[in-house]
């Protein structure tokens, strides 16, 4: 299981950058996404999946699924969601000002 | 902190007062106040003077970096003795002087700062014992030399010289401080006496060579030799006192000591002979054909003063053979004599005509020879005074420069006897390319004299009335002129005062303990070559001169600017257009590029790190199953996410989004991670609903425009990212499970409920164990939220600029 999830984080990964590298500020919020999803399913993977029962004392179980990286990936959870939306809005406020989302045509002149 | 490191941090403390003086005393020229400083060391150290005379040192020291072995370390010989004085005695002559020259109307606090800098930094490189102290001090007398250069800023030639004296100073001063360290390396210290008392070390290591070319990089670049020249006629932008000062009397001649004092070191050896005698003949002969085609007064004097620098620079080659005989013989050590007494002759006549030249600018407003003439008779005295000063930089009877250029040529004369190096039956252009420079030495003198005092006086070329300038200007000069004659008349007042010690600090090895050198310096030696020479020096340039008006007219005398400007230039320009080629080519203000740049360099490290340390594990025992339906979801998720790229319709791109989310969402479940399920769903959901609200308004997404060539880039760095990902995943797994590290998690396991009370495990550590980080993370929502409605609700005034 864990190398399957290794693959899919590194295809999360492959096109999260390929969508960052275009030049429609849609794509690169949706790229930005992409790569969230890949940062937070690495960190679970690497601490081991689907071993034992959900972290909840009262099951009385055995062994516990590792909560530490469940916190931690909670927490990113979180903030990539304030990052998305803010995201968002941003690309929607330069589209009102600029009157495109072109990337070639919002970059800045060569004398800056 | 003994009295001596006192007086070289003395103009540094002056300077901080010397503001206030000029801001609140401004009744009286701040110069009178400035002058009291030079004036009092120069007394100061003319009270070391016996000590010093009879053969004792000075030294003190105080700690300053002890674990890098800097010290700042004050040490006074002979040939400090006589830099210090030049530098005191000139400053004090000059600061009287500049009080007359520049009016109460100047920036004078600036000017007096700059000028306190200066001779703070220049006693601070002759007094300094310790390497890196000196080039601390060196490099101080660079910077100030270019804020004197620059002094009168609105004018464009004052800062672009400034700019380049600054950068072939410093240039070369770096150079130096490379040769420091590798003289570091050779002997594991930075104390100057304790390398010449290891020079075998010196001399056997294979560094030697480097280190020797690295500090005469610095000396030459500093002294103005060939082909860094170039700067020194550019700097006489600044106004004359600080050319006469700085770039003909003191900073320049830096060089020639640093050379003096590393001749102990390097001295001796091939290379050291051979580039010094070479670059200095060169100068030489150089500055003395290219001052003739001046039509600058100050441009005569400037490149007159390279030829001169060239000269000395020269005599420390050729006197450096001294070190290989190993008794005195005077053959090879007369050379260092000269230089010595040449270098004390030069500050006094070219400080004097500087000076003269100064006030001619000042009283007449012009220092062009071509419209200068006849000046004779309205200023007597500075007429008188410049006679003196250049009859002695033409080597003329009795004064002082007559005696250096009889004992230079002397002393190129016996390069011809040389055993030592080679020389050969190269012997013979020492003194003939010796005695070619003096000719045009002797001509760019007449021509100096005779258009600018001779001729007629044409008052319609100035825009003022010319008259003699006031006393005080002309005391400064006079006193100049006046030890031009007494030292060509009674030079042995020098002799066994100044020019033996300095003689000694330079040779120290030459003389068993306790002799001294003879220094016998007379007028008439009776007819010799020397005598011959100067007679032909005296006709052949008298001649050249009656026949001024023809050769006048050739192309090569009009052309007044030295070509190896060329280089400079070009490369100046190059290196800006350069750079700026250079940051266009990666600053292109398009996103995609720096993305391109972050992910590259990250492949790369990541890349090198796995390759270097051989980091590549996969670990196939310790996995968990993988259960049937996974073989549904995971290709289903895969696919979802390869299709987005592909896709143009921005509603079909928000579906695919949400699938892709929901599906990781179903994953969590399946990995034991209830909460993290939960928050997900909701987060989607959310995130879903904003995207469709910000659809609304945002355009249909086209069609990605790439070239082909960056297209393949794309995909190739996307799919390096994706497969470095999964390498760091499967290795970092595996290689964790290797190590067998016990994992912190268990303390929360087991403290969950004895010290928070709680069952949830995950949600204890979130509120409880780190509530910290999670009120945090409550500030950062809060603040993308503020963000977020501030985007929304602020309108900008109408024409206002986003």
């Amino acid at each position: 299981m864990e190398i399957l999830m290794s693959i899919t984080v590194g295809v999360l990964f492959m096109v999260g950058t390929y969508l960052l590298l275009t030049k429609s500020l849609l794509r690169i919020v949706l790229g930005l996404i992409l790569l969230s999803h890949g940062a937070h399913f690495l960190l679970l993977t690497m601490s081991g999946l689907q071993s034992g029962t959900p972290p909840l004392l009262n099951l009385n179980s055995e062994a516990y699924a590792d909560p530490l990286p469940q916190a931690l990936v909670l927490t990113a959870l979180v903030i990539s969601f304030g990052m998305t939306s803010f995201l968002l809005v941003l690309s929607y406020r330069t589209y009102k000002a600029f009157k495109t989302d072109d990337l070639e045509q919002l970059r800045g002149s060569a004398d800056e | 902190m003994s009295a001596l490191h006192w007086v070289i941090l003395s103009p540094f403390l002056f300077a901080l007062i010397i503001p206030f003086l000029f801001k609140y005393v401004s009744k009286i020229h701040t110069g009178w106040f400035v002058w009291l400083l030079p004036t009092a060391l120069f007394i100061y150290f003319m009270n070391w003077l016996p000590v010093i005379s009879s053969g004792q040192v000075v030294e003190t020291t105080i700690s300053w970096i002890p674990a890098l072995g800097i010290d700042f370390t004050a040490y006074l010989d002979g040939l400090s003795m006589l830099f210090v004085l030049l530098i005191t005695g000139i400053g004090s002559l000059v600061v009287l002087y500049s009080i007359f020259y520049l009016s109460k109307k100047e920036r004078l606090g600036n000017f007096y700062v700059y000028l306190m800098l200066f001779m703070g930094a220049m006693l601070g490189v002759v007094l300094s014992d310790n390497l890196i102290v000196l080039y601390v001090f060196w490099e101080v007398t660079s910077m100030a030399s270019a804020l004197l250069i620059s002094y009168w800023f609105h004018k464009d030639k004052s800062t672009k010289g400034a700019q380049k004296s600054m950068l072939i100073t410093v240039a070369g001063g770096l150079a130096m401080l490379g040769g420091f360290i590798l003289l570091y390396q050779m002997t594991g210290t930075f104390s100057i006496r304790t390398i010449i008392d290891n020079v075998d070390v010196v001399q056997a290591s294979p560094l030697f060579v480097p280190a020797m070319l690295l500090i005469l990089l610095g000396a030459f670049t500093k002294s103005a030799q060939f082909p860094f020249h170039i700067w020194l006629p550019d700097a006489m932008e600044a106004p004359t006192p600080v050319s006469a000062y700085l770039h003909s009397a003191t900073m320049v001649k830096a060089g020639i000591y640093l050379v003096a004092r590393m001749t102990p070191v390097f001295g001796g050896s091939n290379v050291w002979f051979w580039t010094l005698s070479i670059v200095g003949l060169v100068t030489l002969l150089w500055g003395s054909i290219s001052a003739v085609r001046q039509k600058d007064l100050k441009g005569i004097l400037a490149f007159s003063t390279v030829s001169q620098l060239g000269l000395i620079m020269s005599l420390l080659g050729v006197g450096s053979a001294a070190l290989t005989v190993g008794a005195d013989d005077p053959i090879y050590s007369q050379a260092i004599l000269v230089a010595i007494f040449h270098l004390f002759n030069h500050a006094t006549f070219k400080g004097a005509l500087f000076m003269a030249v100064g006030i001619i600018d000042h009283e007449t407003g012009t220092r062009d020879i071509r419209k200068l003439g006849g000046l004779m008779t309205v200023m007597p005295i500075t007429f008188t005074v410049s006679l003196i000063g250049l009859a002695s930089m033409a080597g003329l009877p009795p004064f002082n420069g007559f005696l250096s250029k009889e004992k230079f040529f002397s002393a190129m004369l016996n390069v011809r006897n040389f055993e030592a190096f080679d020389v050969g039956s190269l012997g013979f252009l020492f003194p003939l390319i010796a005695w070619i420079a003096s000719i045009f030495t002797f001509l760019y003198s007449l021509i100096m004299f005779f258009h600018t005092f001779r001729g007629k006086f044409e008052p319609s070329n100035y825009e003022r009335k010319v008259h003699e300038a006031p006393i005080g200007m002309l005391i400064s000069p006079i006193i100049l002129v006046v030890l031009v004659i007494v030292f060509g008349l009674f030079p042995n007042l020098l002799s066994y005062s100044i020019i033996e010690p300095a003689k000694q600090a330079i040779l120290p090895t030459v003389l068993p303990e306790g002799e001294q050198f003879v220094v016998n310096i007379k007028i008439w030696h009776g007819v010799n070559t020397e005598l011959l020479m100067t007679l032909g020096v005296v006709l052949i340039a008298s001649f050249l001169f009656y026949l001024m008006h023809r050769w006048a007219k050739l192309a090569i005398y009009n052309r007044e600017r030295d070509p190896f400007n060329w280089f400079y230039d070009n490369a100046l320009t190059g290196l800006t257009s350069g750079s700026q080629w250079i940051t266009r080519l990666q600053m292109t203000g398009l996103l995609r590029d720096y993305f391109a740049y972050i992910f590259t360099f990250m492949l790369l490290l990541v890349g090198y790190t796995f390759w270097r340390f051989d980091a590549f594990a996969i670990d196939t025992a310790n996995t968990s199953v993988i259960e049937p339906f996974m073989w549904i979801l995971i290709p289903l998720l895969i696919g979802a996410i390869v299709t987005i790229p592909f896709l143009n319709h921005r509603i079909t791109a928000v579906i695919v989004v949400g699938v892709i989310g929901f599906l990781l969402a179903l994953l969590l479940i399946v990995f034991r991670a209830p909460d993290l399920a939960l928050t997900k769903l909701l987060v989607e959901t959310v995130t879903l609903v904003i995207f469709m609200l910000a659809f609304y308004h945002l355009p249909e997404m086209r069609k990605e425009k790439f070239t082909p060539r960056l297209n393949v880039a794309n995909l190739l760095i996307s799919i390096g990212v994706g497969v470095m990902m999964t390498l760091v995943a499967l290795s970092s797994a595996a290689l964790g499970n290797e190590a067998g590290y016990e994992s912190i998690s268990d303390y929360f396991l087991e403290n969950a409920k004895e010290l928070a009370g709680g069952y949830n495990v995950v949600n204890v550590i979130l509120v409880d164990f780190r509530g910290l980080d999670t009120l945090l993370e409550v500030l950062v929502l809060a603040v993308a939220a503020l963000g977020i409605v501030t985007l929304i609700k602020l309108r900008l005034k109408g024409g206002e600029d986003v």
